[in-house]
């Protein structure tokens, strides 16, 4: 399967008026959503799959293509003007990017972090365009026990590995796994932890848990604690454009993020931290005037930015290639490929090649789309910023609500809601990472029958788990990245020890 | 978080791990009452569920262990007047909903007291915006997106 051709046959799905529609449809609502304070991408996407329960499933992934790069971009655009960074990926923005904003340079901070999106969205589009086919290529021949390993690692690199506590990450996952095991277990036909109530025999619903920890643990926690004033948003005053200086400043800062978020994106190692953090560090060591750093410093807008989004898009190759999400967003969009029984992985590329292409090509669409919508209609962004805090959370507990009854119209599913909800805030509070909650939901039932599958083709024996130099190789690796944290801690101590 | 300090028996740690290591009961004792698997199976439903569980007494001991050694960090006070009222706001919508009240009512009735707990005093103000809110939704929604949304006197009306 070649690259270039088949992209190509996905341009011309995706130029179609009415994909087109969906596509402007879809990154029009992604920044509307994504730029409320307090939304990260992956709730974006959660609060918006219901739009698209109706459409068929080309439309609707199109328009999910225009909602993931909108999220994003609406994320950064609230991390710039009123510094509450809806996830960590955007903090390193939020720091400089608030303090050009704070000294009357909104409008480049936020033309820098637009077109930094645009240029590294666009080549790591390309990236997974051309790192899609040979993924495929290479993981038809993945058995059971290589897919078992490759979700081994996720688990460990997503929860354990570069979270602030491996012990709270582990944790976290665990969580997801036991709630992954409510209902049906689709090898057998035994239902697990259901306790009478018909409506857990299918299980959790993902949209329902990720809108519960991200959305009404996010208002509780705020609610909880919101004796300090809300930070305050600053206008964007002076030009919107970018001088020669800004540009001869960003361009290698746009590049270099790219190079750092892509690649860590595409590994199985989850989360956009590591890329943005590096490429921020990095920027602060090469910049001309490195004391700039911390009162505004373009570069430290202009690298961080392109590497989050270079890096979203990394997370959608092991989605697409190998239906491993890697993120809480791509579990979202996991979650929207599953509601039409769609499994993204190398068949999906072969049965469906014109949903999948059609999907890579409007990620080049979206990315334009923003471009060219998102800093004219940035008055329209800073109003919708400033919709005071009660209305606004009142707001998205309401569209949370609806969400989930209209995913499954039941008392129970709405129970289960309040449930996450008050497990999201106190997992806020005493400080555990949800992402790995959501991870382990989606990923547990699809790792568990993977080993199943590989046990009964070696008639139970254990070592077909490792006979793959593939999985053995990989099983290392996440053996290595579980013990790493806690020989690195040991280190640390170590060192303050002779300090 | 400024008034995080450092305290000598962390007991919110202690909660925590006793709540995994029932978890991790409750799992087990449901693995009990699964038929063994099959011969062909190998494993069957039952191996996970021990897995999962024996990972959440290992990971409820360690919980336990460093509360104990009191490494846990107090987050700040928390205010819980606001938490029981979006909890309550929730029940309510819970009980509208499972007798019939409608989504549009819900809606309207969650939107207020939520805005309430964010320390708004305009109740009926925000009732009536909920109730907007809510109209607008349903009608976007459940008329022109044709989800099913549940209905109640209000949703009759359209």
């Amino acid at each position: 399967m070649e690259a270039f051709p088949s992209l190509l046959h996905g341009l011309s799905v995706a130029i179609q008026p009415m994909n087109l529609v969906f596509a402007i449809i879809g990154v029009f609502l992604g920044t509307a959503v994504g730029v409320l304070p307090g939304i990260g991408p992956a709730l974006t996407v959660a609060l918006l799959l219901p739009v698209t329960y109706k459409l068929d499933p080309g439309g609707s992934l199109i328009m999910f293509a225009g909602i993931y790069y909108g999220g994003m971009y609406g994320g950064s655009t609230t991390a710039i003007l009123i510094n509450t960074p809806g996830e960590s990926a955007s903090l390193a923005t939020a720091i400089e990017g608030n303090k050009m904003a704070k000294a009357g340079r909104g409008g480049p901070a936020l033309a820098t972090s637009a077109i930094g999106s645009f240029v590294a969205g666009t080549i790591a589009t390309l990236g997974i365009a051309f790192l899609a086919p040979w993924l495929v290529e290479v993981a038809i021949n993945f058995g059971p026990a290589d897919y078992f390993a490759l979700m081994v690692l996720a688990f460990v690199t997503v929860s354990a590995t570069f979270g602030a506590s491996p012990l709270r990450g582990l944790t976290s996952l665990f969580i997801g796994l036991a709630l992954g095991l409510v209902g049906i277990d689709e090898l057998s036909g035994q239902a697990r932890l259901h306790y009478g109530v018909p409506d857990l025999l299918d299980g959790i619903e993902v949209t329902t848990l990720a809108v519960g920890l991200f959305a009404v643990g996010e208002a509780l926690y705020v609610a909880s604690r919101h004796k300090g004033a809300p930070e305050k948003l600053e206008p964007v005053r002076g030009s919107l454009w970018m001088t020669r200086e800004d540009w001869k400043r960003s361009w290698k800062p746009w590049l270099r993020g790219t190079a750092y978020g892509f690649p860590i994106g595409a590994l199985p190692a989850g989360g956009a931290e590591i890329p943005t953090f590096l490429s921020y560090a990095t920027e602060k060591r090469l910049a001309k005037h490195p004391e700039e750093f911390g009162h505004g410093a373009i570069e430290g807008v202009a690298g961080p930015e392109a590497a989050n989004n270079a890096s979203a898009a990394g997370t959608l190759v092991p989605l697409l290639t190998l239906g491993l999400p890697t993120s809480a967003t791509a579990a979202m969009m996991l979650a929207g490929f599953q509601q039409y029984n769609l499994n993204p992985g190398p068949l999906l590329f072969a049965e469906r090649p014109e949903l999948v292409w059609g999907l890579i090509a409007s990620l080049f669409i979206a990315n334009t789309m923003l471009l060219v919508l998102n800093l004219p209609l940035v008055g329209l962004w800073v109003k919708l910023l400033a919709i005071p805090q009660h209305w606004l959370y009142a707001g998205i507990l309401v569209f949370a609500t609806m969400g989930t009854i209209a995913a499954k119209p039941s008392v129970v599913e709405l129970s289960m809601l309040l449930v996450f909800g008050l497990m999201g805030f106190l997992m806020r509070r005493y400080d555990y990472p949800v992402a790995p909650v959501v991870i382990g939901l989606i990923l547990g039932p699809m790792a568990e029958q993977q080993l199943r599958r590989a046990l009964a083709i070696s008639l139970g024996d254990p070592i077909a788990l490792v006979e793959s130099p593939l999985a053995a190789g990989l099983l290392g690796l996440s053996f290595l990245a579980l013990i790493a944290p806690f020989v690195l801690k040991g280190l640390d101590r170590f060192k303050a020890d002779e300090d | 978080m400024n008034d995080k300090r450092r305290r000598r028996l962390d007991v919110s740690g202690l909660i925590i791990a006793l709540g995994l290591l029932v978890i991790a009961i409750l799992l087990r004792r449901d693995a009990g009452h699964m038929p063994p698997p099959p011969a062909y199976a190998r494993i069957g439903p039952e191996a996970a569920t021990n897995v999962v569980a024996l990972g959440l007494v290992v990971l409820g001991l360690a919980t336990a262990y460093t509360a104990w050694r009191g490494a846990g960090v107090e987050p700040e006070r928390a205010d819980w007047g606001p938490v029981a009222l979006i909890t309550l706001a929730f029940v309510a919508v819970i009980a509208i909903i499972g007798l019939g009240g409608g989504f549009i009512l819900a809606s309207a009735v969650l939107f207020a007291l939520t805005s309430r707990a964010f320390n708004r005093r305009a109740l009926l103000v925000d009732f009536g915006v909920g109730l907007a809110l809510g109209l607008g939704a349903y009608l976007v929604f459940a008329k022109l997106l044709t989800l099913t949304l549940p209905s109640g006197p209000l949703e009759h009306l359209f």
